[in-house]
């Protein structure tokens, strides 16, 4: 067949590194999906089949080179393929996050035309169908699981595998056209199109060429010495621009295999059983996980509890100085290897870490006792700072230099500046090529040599190159006596306790800090259930006074740590309230990746934030709820206003 | 009227077919109290067909007498056409009839996998000595089996908790494992008692859910008792009303709304 274009040093196009692996690595695993509790694999020609056939059943289809082709499911190596099939016949996948809802995915719908829809099942159909009569270019809509589907009305609904039938049985009409359209791919062709999440006002279309793609899977593969045989779990948002380069972009330019799980409930079994090499997780899955360790450590007999916590206080103190490769005493090494045998080993293995050998952590800060916590454990987890429209890397922390404050160096080929106020902008082969459809947000964001703003503040370490970044550039404010506001560093100061889980601070432009948190139901309902509290809702819970008494010492404890920073001072927390609804991104205030909407929460809690300056001890508040399914219902509570101590700033006690 | 033979279209574009179980004229007494009094209605291939009535109308016992627990002292059960003598439950349930129960019998200290598999029993050919050996046919019987019952907890979507023992479980998620037990059998007829008892709205749509797709993907027959109106309405094809053992409605959701006996049964009747 007619090889695809290919450069000099390496293939210029996603279908091409198919065709490289199908033959390079014919009969390794590329896709491992469980399905009926057995995990079903595919070897790198399957997959080439199966990709191929669903590109002709495509073309068979109709689809015409430049489509959009919309993906919305679970990670499946079937939608996988379906974004390279994409590619294949000339077309443009655009991966949508499944939770979203009818309405935001009839915008984002709209938004690229998308006249192909590819989905997991029939929740998805069913929001597709809901909101079809207003996509004027949609017209045939694939599906994988036919559950449920068989009585709809099929004139323009396809099921995946009779697609890919019919693309088998037309192979030798297509065939020529299917190559020719491979044939014309290159690094400037449009490899996917990833919307972003939206934390300020509609998504956003991220185009990435092939060239985005490839070149940045090229460099951090190298950069963290990536191998054929190594296996990662695909198990975050397909939409997601690092599901994308890792599940796609790393795994075909590297051949390593990607494993899906059976649900999104099986994941931690799924993961122990796949144990990956290479694992990436955001912040929230490590604290969940931790949490869920120390809670069932709680509940242990006493001479495990006892054996656990001192062979962690000495992982603390050497286990990442073993990591590192530095010098360490013989007899901590000793006593490491046998906290290895009865703790770190067996504990590694629950948690489906044995085999980490890259492990990566970005999105959000991460605490640093939980950093260490995991790095002590001999588990290789680094942090790395990115975002869609550099194709994920911008900077990681090599082997070696990492530490839980900064998010590491440039990546190869990356290059950095700090602008005046501070905001950090890159330049990258990774580079988007534009917003679809949106010029103005192109030239805001990109300019003409290529410098990309990222909207964060931050500085680079003068003596290490390490990069650290504080907040949004666009959340760094002013109080009202001119000291810096920096929300999102107390946040995550907040963050780090397991009790909270979600914290939004206020301030910009007034007298001094109040905030909002949301309690962690597990932390604290196990807790609750520990000391006999009864609840009966996370409503009641939420105010229990005990429950409020430790939220404040935590509050304390925070605004003593950030006293310290003599910059940053001033944002400690005088008055916080704990919210008796957990922030949603069904509701809006968060986006589908968790992050906290600023001006809609100051919106919509408007009544509660002037309760919190007006000095009140307590106030009564409807909130209105969205559920999974659309309906709306109200919740009403009585929350009560809560103090908190503040600190001396340090400069003070430094001048005296 | 249709005939015993007949099929027909449902609105939704389900086929019901002729019909696959008769009851005629039942009664059924504990020493002197009738539980069941003259009783007939059928059951036809392919419907999901409710029996309710107020508590003590005899509906459980209704149910005990179709898989055959109970022998009724008067009336015939047709099933397949043919006239079936009194039979043990494990001759009933060979036949194709599966049920699951109002206060949930499931294997306590056994995995959900292998309460599952425990429904398929009736479809295992090796004896005792063949599968304690575990070579050969028994195997290669075992591991059909087990895809079979792999396929109920996809459907179910119970995956999570394939290999958590059942005691460990909530109660809605412990319906859900009744329900794979008796798919497990692949039935002909799936009889489920109160399968809706004591849920959350949220179980109970999510339970009505499932048993809408076990009509609609197996094609199972449903005969189910429940007490909440509402989902029998909307779920049934035909509803079976029962009050103090007798039969005093029989037709579509519609018909057996308002049905005027019905309405006294429910609501109660004015006395003046």
């Amino acid at each position: 067949m007619a090889k695809p274009l290919t450069r000099a040093d390496g293939p210029a196009s996603v279908p091409a590194l198919l065709h490289r692996n199908a033959e390079q690595f014919a009969d390794a695993p590329a896709y491992r999906e469980k399905e009926f509790g057995i995990w079903q694999s595919w070897t790198w020609s399957q997959t080439r089949d199966e990709v191929e056939a669903l590109a002709l059943g495509l073309l068979n289809l109709g689809v015409n080179e430049g489509d959009f082709i919309a993906i919305i499911g679970r990670n499946r190596p079937y939608l996988y393929w379906a974004m390279v099939a994409a590619e294949m016949v000339g077309a443009v996948p655009v991966p949508l996050y499944q939770d979203a809802n009818a309405e935001e995915m009839a915008y984002v719908l709209d938004h690229c035309g998308a006249r192909f829809v590819i989905v997991g099942d029939q929740e998805q159909v069913d929001k597709v169908i809901e909101v079809q009569e207003d996509l004027h270019q949609f017209e045939h809509l694939i599906y994988l699981d036919p559950r449920g589907l068989r009585k709809y009305d099929h004139t323009t609904l396809h099921q995946y595998s009779h697609v890919q039938d019919q693309g088998r049985a037309a192979r030798d009409e297509f065939i020529k056209e299917l190559e020719a359209r491979q044939a014309k791919l290159d690094y400037d062709s449009t490899g996917v199109m990833l919307y972003t999440s939206g934390t300020t006002g509609k998504p956003k279309g991220v185009v990435l060429s092939n060239r985005n793609i490839i070149e940045t899977a090229k460099s951090s593969s190298a950069f963290d010495g990536l191998r054929q045989t190594d296996d990662i779990l695909a198990y975050l948002p397909m939409a997601w621009v690092g599901d994308f380069i890792f599940s796609v972009g790393q795994a075909m330019w590297t051949g390593f295999c990607t494993n899906c799980p059976e649900s999104a409930d099986t994941m931690h079994v799924d993961l122990r059983e796949i144990g990956p090499t290479y694992y990436f997780a955001p912040p929230r899955v490590f604290e969940t996980q931790l949490t869920n360790v120390m809670i069932r450590m709680e509940d242990a007999g006493r001479f495990k509890k006892w054996l656990f916590d001192h062979f962690m206080a000495h992982a603390r103190k050497v286990g990442p100085d073993i990591l590192d490769g530095r010098n360490v005493s013989q007899m901590d090494r000793f006593k490491y290897n046998l906290g290895e045998f009865f703790v770190y080993g067996p504990l590694k293995n629950t948690l489906g870490f044995s085999r980490v050998r890259v492990g990566y952590t970005a999105g959000e800060a991460i605490g640093p006792e939980i950093f260490d916590f995991y790095r002590s454990l001999g588990i290789n987890l680094k942090q790395l700072y990115g975002q869609t429209e550099a194709t994920v890397f911008i900077t990681a922390q090599p082997d070696g230099e990492v530490r839980s404050d900064t998010v590491g160096v440039t990546c190869p080929g990356v290059e950095l500046k700090i602008a005046d106020n501070g905001e950090v902008f890159y330049r990258s082969p990774g580079v988007f090529v534009e917003y679809y459809k949106n010029p103005e947000s192109t030239a805001d964001t990109k300019d003409a040599e290529g410098w990309v703003a990222t909207g964060d503040a931050g500085f680079i370490e003068e003596d290490t190159g390490h990069l650290r970044i504080i907040d949004r550039a666009k959340d760094v404010g002013q109080m009202a006596n001119g000291s810096l506001f920096a929300p999102k560093y107390v946040e995550n100061k907040l963050k780090f306790f397991p009790n909270i889980l979600e914290a939004v601070v206020f301030g910009s432009g007034r007298e001094q800090c109040t905030a909002f948190i949301n309690i962690d139901l597990t932390a604290v309902g196990n807790w609750a259930e520990r000391n006999n509290i009864g609840y009966a809702s996370y409503q009641e819970l939420a105010q229990h006074p005990q429950v409020l008494a430790t939220v404040k010492s935590h509050v304390e404890e925070v605004n003593a740590s950030v006293a310290q920073d003599e910059m940053l001072s001033g944002c400690q927390v005088h008055r916080f309230v704990v919210l008796h609804k957990e922030l949603d991104a069904d509701d809006g205030e968060l986006t589908r990746t968790r992050k906290v909407r600023r001006r809609i929460i100051e919106d919509k809690y408007s009544d509660i934030i002037n309760a919190l300056y007006d000095g009140s001890d307590e106030v009564s508040t409807t909130t209105e709820v969205t559920y999974e399914d659309g309906r709306k219902g109200s919740i009403s509570a009585t929350l009560t206003i809560c103090d908190a101590a503040v600190s001396v700033v340090a400069a003070k006690m430094a001048a005296q | 009227m249709l005939d015993q033979t007949d099929s027909y279209q449902t609105a939704d574009g389900r086929t019901i077919g002729p019909v696959v179980m008769e009851m005629k004229n039942i009664t059924l007494r504990f020493g002197g109290v009738e539980a069941i009094k003259d009783i007939s209605f059928d059951i036809r291939e392919g419907e999901i067909r409710a029996i309710i009535g107020p508590n003590g109308a005899g509906k459980s016992s209704m149910l005990n007498v179709i898989s055959g627990f109970y022998v009724p002292q008067e009336g015939e059960v047709w099933y397949k056409g043919s006239r079936r003598p009194a039979m043990k439950p494990f001759q009933v349930a060979r036949q194709g009839i599966a049920r699951t129960f109002q206060n949930i019998a499931l294997f306590e200290g056994m995995t959900v996998l292998d309460n599952v598999m425990t429904g398929r029993l009736t479809h295992m050919e090796t004896g005792l000595f063949a599968q304690s050996l575990w070579k050969g046919k028994a195997e290669a019987e075992e591991i059909a089996n087990r895809e079979v019952a792999e396929k109920i907890i996809d459907f179910l979507e119970i995956q999570a908790i394939r290999k958590t023992p059942v005691a460990r479980l909530p109660y809605g998620l412990k319906k859900r494992v009744e329900l794979a037990r008796a798919l497990a059998a692949e039935p002909t007829i799936l009889l489920l008692d109160e399968p809706m008892a004591g849920m959350n709205v949220e179980e109970k749509e999510d339970m009505s859910r499932f048993i809408l797709d076990v009509n609609d993907e197996f094609g199972t027959t449903i005969a189910l008792i429940e007490h909440d109106m509402g989902v029998v309405m909307d779920l049934s094809d035909r509803v079976v009303v029962m009050d103090y053992g007798k039969k005093i409605g029989d037709g579509t959701p519609d018909e057996v709304r308002n049905n005027q006996e019905v309405i006294d049964a429910y609501l109660g009747v004015a006395h003046d």
